[in-house]
């Protein structure tokens, strides 16, 4: 289907982080990560803050370059990718940030569409409909029109989630997506991606609401001081007799936020 | 001195407000080609380059603006003409307007720079981050991006920067640009009535500043961006 691709349909995973290692201002960032995503997977990335997850995100996409290792996309390096084929791959990798990240000084409907314009190279009429079906997709039919600080957090976040799906990527990551919202926002949000994720969509994605994760996810990485330090399926790692770091992060968890 | 006198002198000085209006909007041309670039590359582009870049903006915002002017008119202008004369046979190349509209421009692209080097740190990093993670280029996520947002935000300097350049640009006088001081010191100086005229001068200059004000206030409201409040002026 791609014709970029080196191996089309290949059975190796399609996403595959491979012994990533990061330095940031004199500190071990990432410690040697690896982590490969299926097709139509979804991964749970949970820790502590500064175990170095959203670095590991950000390196998966190269949007920050790691010092050591490489992402492969479908068997693509993208440490052996000019300055050209990065973009590209870039925009095969969706990514979701906390904090939303959305162009203050554009509706609804222009930041879906201004990346179909300027990096796909649209026109504005086709980018137009794509960014109103994607939008009505993310539950936002009828909100176009308004800027992001006209928008609740859930929206932004979901409007953001819109802006990723309309350049047809073939991964998402997730970096805690929900983390910023209100509590009674949370749901709305978390909904899309469910759908989402049964519309088959890969996902890596970095989340404190492991009461959701659970149920989607077959596999949950607990990654600590750089490293991923366990690995497992949600029984292994959350049952409430499990001796996991991952079990007492979570209970810990659950104990202060009540979820 | 008569009210017909006066009329007629009055109306010789204000002619002085098309070269004045010419200067200064030549210059904020200039020094808005300069400083725009110039802040994003300091934000954005390589970091030798940064430092370079910074050179010039520490260069001309630290010599006066009179000083500079006459660098320009009395250093830099005869090697420009020397060149040009044994290049293209050209003489008289450069009029001492183009001097002052040099000297004002340059200096403030350096001030604009600074402007739109505030506005730029002020539109959130992870707009820039969410547009490359899309696929952006630097170039394209900066000018479709970071820019609309930053100019935006500057338009409040930006009218500041205005206002003085309008009153810098009076140094323009001393190279016999008859614009509205080199025309109210002639005037003051034939008739002996200098408090009345460099008050016509003053009140010209006000209303310069109040008009040019005005209209960048226009363009603030008109621009400004649904939800985010009345950001003051």
């Amino acid at each position: 289907m791609d014709p970029s691709s080196n191996s089309p349909g290949s059975p190796g995973p399609l996403l595959d982080i491979r012994g990533v290692s990061k330095t940031m201002g004199g500190k071990l960032i990432l410690d040697e990560v690896s982590l490969n995503l299926n097709k139509g997977e979804l991964k749970v990335l949970i820790g502590p803050s500064g175990g170095g997850k959203s670095t590991l995100l950000q390196c998966a996409h190269f949007l920050v370059v790691p010092d050591a290792g490489d992402v492969f996309l479908d068997g693509e390096s993208a440490r052996e990718m000019g300055k050209k084929d990065i973009r590209l791959f870039r925009e095969k990798i969706g990514m979701i940030f906390q904090d939303f990240n959305l162009f203050d000084h554009l509706n609804a409907r222009d930041n879906v569409a201004v990346a179909l314009r300027r990096v796909k190279g649209m026109r504005k009429a086709p980018a137009y409909k794509r960014a109103e079906e994607e939008l009505e997709r993310v539950g936002l039919g009828g909100k176009e029109d308004l800027y992001p600080a006209q928008l609740s957090g859930g929206q932004k976040q979901r409007v953001s989630i819109a802006r990723a799906l309309a350049m047809d990527p073939k991964v998402m990551l997730l970096d805690e997506p929900t983390s910023a919202l209100d509590p009674e926002l949370i749901g709305e949000v978390l909904n899309v991606i469910q759908d989402l994720f049964q519309s088959g969509m890969t996902m890596l994605m970095v989340t404190h609401q492991v009461g959701f994760a659970r149920h989607l996810t077959k596999e949950i990485l607990f990654m600590e001081d750089g490293r991923i330090t366990e690995r497992g399926s949600p029984e292994e790692l959350l049952d409430e007799n499990s001796p996991s770091r991952a079990g007492l992060f979570c209970r810990k968890l659950s104990e202060v936020t009540g979820r | 001195m008569d009210l017909q006198q006066f009329l007629e002198s009055a109306f010789y000085i204000l002619k002085g407000t098309g070269w004045t209006a010419g200067l200064i909007l030549g210059a904020m041309s200039l020094g808005f080609a300069i400083g725009l670039p110039l802040a994003s590359l300091r934000v954005y582009g390589p970091r030798p380059l940064g430092r370079l870049l910074g050179v010039y903006v520490w260069f001309f915002r630290g010599v006066p603006i009179l000083v500079l002017l006459f660098l320009v008119y009395f250093g830099v202008y005869p090697i420009l003409e020397r060149l040009l004369h044994s290049l293209f046979h050209l003489r008289h190349a450069f009029s001492p307007f183009s001097a002052s509209l040099a000297a004002l421009g340059l200096a403030s692209g350096a001030y604009q720079s600074q402007i739109f080097k505030g506005a730029i740190l002020s539109v959130s990093p992870g707009q820039f981050k969410a547009a490359r993670a899309l696929g952006f280029s630097s170039f394209t996520a900066v000018t479709r991006i970071v820019l609309p947002q930053a100019l935006r935000l500057s338009i409040p300097a930006w009218s500041n920067e205005y206002s003085i350049l309008l009153k810098d640009s009076a140094v323009a006088y001393t190279l016999g640009t008859l614009e509205i001081m080199a025309r109210t010191k002639f005037m003051a100086s034939q008739t002996y009535r200098h408090v009345t005229f460099y008050l016509l001068a003053g009140a010209l200059y006000f209303v310069l500043t109040w008009l040019g004000v005005s209209l960048l206030k226009r363009v603030r409201r008109a621009t400004m961006i649904p939800g985010l409040g009345n950001q003051a002026l």
